[in-house]
């Protein structure tokens, strides 16, 4: 079942051509640790993604998942050990990160169009109005919403008022908001929740193709693991009193999160390949969902 | 006023001879700064939802009017100090969260509305009515007035403009907007005053009860009608101004009141827009249902 792999990252080139990790890599947490409101979420954690990999933070809920995505985009400090985003101390490389929150979605009073939404990620930041006027600056611009509207296969449905567009259909507009920068590094929170089961294997194929395919590294909150598994190079699990990287295989045995946890659970595995978590409710491999 | 006019079916005929009352050029130089104004600013209402701090703010302004003119200082001060104030308070309330505060917001509001209604009546001999306060007139705007006008509805559109696309990304979608930065509570605060400066000026010529006329139903028809930003936007003030120069002129030749002629042309644009609407999803050859995602 599972085979014990030497850790991290070579699991990961396995399956992909270009050698990635001779630069440094795009994120990097040494013995981190985060505070919130005095309490020690989690501590000692320790984490190297390099340009191209999908990494998933897993863990129960309240455990301080999204947290570490916070504290990542620089919104919330290190408690102790050292955090490097691409080279910098967090909230240095805003415009190089695309970060997709945690349950958002449009409502169809929402009268603005799919390709609006995206276009904000390009440049809402900046202040004043943009003039209607022909330029190669605007050509540009139209240029990059067009191709990362493409890539996330929403050309069909872009032009549309958000609002009117499905759960997938909308994540996958806020997944090209979020690349339209061209950020090495995407951190997304839970962008499966929301979705049906159907749709829920389209999106994260489509995040897997984007990391693999487009080099970006991906780091991704999720609540259940079987939707990514197969296109993971490694996941962090967290608990109270520390963590567990590595490949997927290595950390989602059952004796790995009972030494984690301290308390006995058990992976089991479906004919299908699915994990289901059992003994610890609420924290991963979907023990609820059919499969 | 004139006798009686009589609509003539000539428009340039007609028009000229509205224009050769100094008041009623006054009314369609104030229509239009206001509708300017309050379309520009409902737009971004009717996108973020606030219509009903919008409703409060201008409610408001019928205690600030009728307070300030029992204070002898004039309802133009009134006007805006109340509708400024207002904004501020619900600024301040609003803080962290958001929509939790309606129940004290409407509290408050039905208060000093009733406060209003005592001013006026302690003020026996108000020359503007209630009534005037309440449902607009476009009788006796003096050339100070416009000028008022016109220099507060430029700087609201001038600050608009500074702040317009990042309070477009904020209003949209604030959690991506605030993940890239932009300053969605301060942009939040500056867009309440913006809308109290603007309720203060629709006020003056709907009246406080029908400032959704020209701030909330143009910027919803221009919305029903297309989700392009860069239509709907120039698309909601043509409306407004259209209703308001309308309703000047259809108030000027009939007996009746210019907040019902106002209101109505607005209501009537927006239903037009739903049936439009409606009509272009029924057509064969545009698909409204979801496709799978």
């Amino acid at each position: 079942m599972t085979k014990v792999m030497e850790p991290t990252a070579r699991a990961a080139e396995a399956h992909l051509p270009v050698p990635r990790q001779m630069a440094e890599p795009v994120l990097e947490l040494r013995d981190a640790a985060v505070r919130l409101d005095g309490r020690i979420l989690w501590s000692g954690v320790n984490l190297t993604v390099g340009a191209g990999e999908f990494t998933a933070v897993l863990g129960p809920n309240g455990v301080g998942k999204s947290t570490l995505v916070k504290m990542v985009l620089g919104a919330m400090p290190n408690a102790a050990g050292e955090v490097r985003v691409l080279g910098a101390r967090p909230g240095r490389a805003g415009h190089r990160i695309g970060y997709l929150p945690q349950r958002r979605s449009f409502d169809v009073s929402m009268r603005i169009r799919g390709i609006d939404v995206v276009r904000l990620g390009l440049d809402g930041d900046r202040w004043g109005v943009p003039l209607p006027l022909p330029g190669p600056r605007r050509r540009a611009a139209r240029g990059r919403v067009a191709e990362v509207v493409e890539l996330v296969g929403a050309s069909a449905y872009a032009h549309r008022p958000v609002g009117e567009c499905s759960g997938g259909e909308q994540q996958r507009l806020l997944i090209a908001q979020a690349l339209v920068r061209r950020p090495r590094l995407l951190l997304l929170d839970e962008p499966l929740d929301s979705l049906d089961l159907s749709h829920q294997g389209g999106v994260a194929a489509l995040i897997g193709r984007i990391c693999h395919q487009e080099g970006v590294a991906v780091v991704m909150v999720a609540h259940d693991v079987n939707p990514i598994l197969h296109h993971l190079d490694q996941v962090v699990y967290l608990a109270a009193g520390g963590s567990a990287t590595g490949a997927p295989q290595d950390v989602i045995t059952s004796e790995t999160l009972t030494r984690l946890y301290g308390t006995p659970v058990e992976v089991l595995r479906a004919s299908d390949g699915r994990l289901v978590v059992v003994g610890r409710p609420g924290s991963t491999g979907g023990g609820g969902h059919g499969g | 006023m004139a006798a009686d006019p009589i609509w003539s079916w000539n428009l340039v005929g007609d028009v000229r001879q509205m224009w050769s009352y100094p008041f009623m050029v006054n009314a369609f130089r104030a229509g239009a700064i206001v509708a300017v104004v309050s379309a520009a600013v409902g737009w971004f209402v009717v996108l973020r939802r606030q219509t009903f701090a919008a409703h409060t703010v201008s409610v408001v302004a019928f205690p600030g009017a009728a307070g300030a003119v029992l204070l002898g200082v004039g309802a133009l001060w009134g006007y805006f100090t109340a509708c400024l104030a207002a904004a501020l308070v619900i600024a301040a309330l609003r803080g962290t969260g958001d929509g939790e505060e309606s129940a004290l917001t409407g509290t408050v509001q039905a208060f000093l509305l009733a406060c209003g209604y005592l001013f006026t009546a302690l003020y026996k001999g108000l020359l503007e009515g209630p009534q005037t306060i309440l449902f607009g007139t476009f009788l006796g705007i003096t050339a100070t007035q416009v000028t008022v006008l016109l220099c507060v509805g430029a700087a609201v559109l001038a600050v608009l403009a500074l702040i317009g696309r990042p309070l477009l990304f904020a209003s949209a979608d604030p959690r991506a907007a605030a993940g890239l930065g932009v300053p969605v509570r301060a942009l939040s605060l500056v867009f309440l005053v913006l809308l109290g400066a603007a309720a203060a000026e629709a006020s003056q010529i709907t009246g406080t009860l029908l400032v959704f006329a020209l701030m909330v139903i143009p910027a919803a028809t221009a919305q029903t009608l297309t989700a392009r930003p860069a239509a709907s936007l120039p698309l909601a003030v043509v409306l407004a101004l259209g209703a308001t120069w309308a309703g000047l002129t259809a108030a000027y030749y009939s007996p009746y009141p210019l907040g019902f002629f106002v209101t109505s042309f607005a209501f009537a644009g927006y239903v037009l827009a739903l049936g439009a609407r409606a009509l272009r999803a029924a057509l064969p050859g545009r698909p409204v249902g979801e496709v799978a995602g």
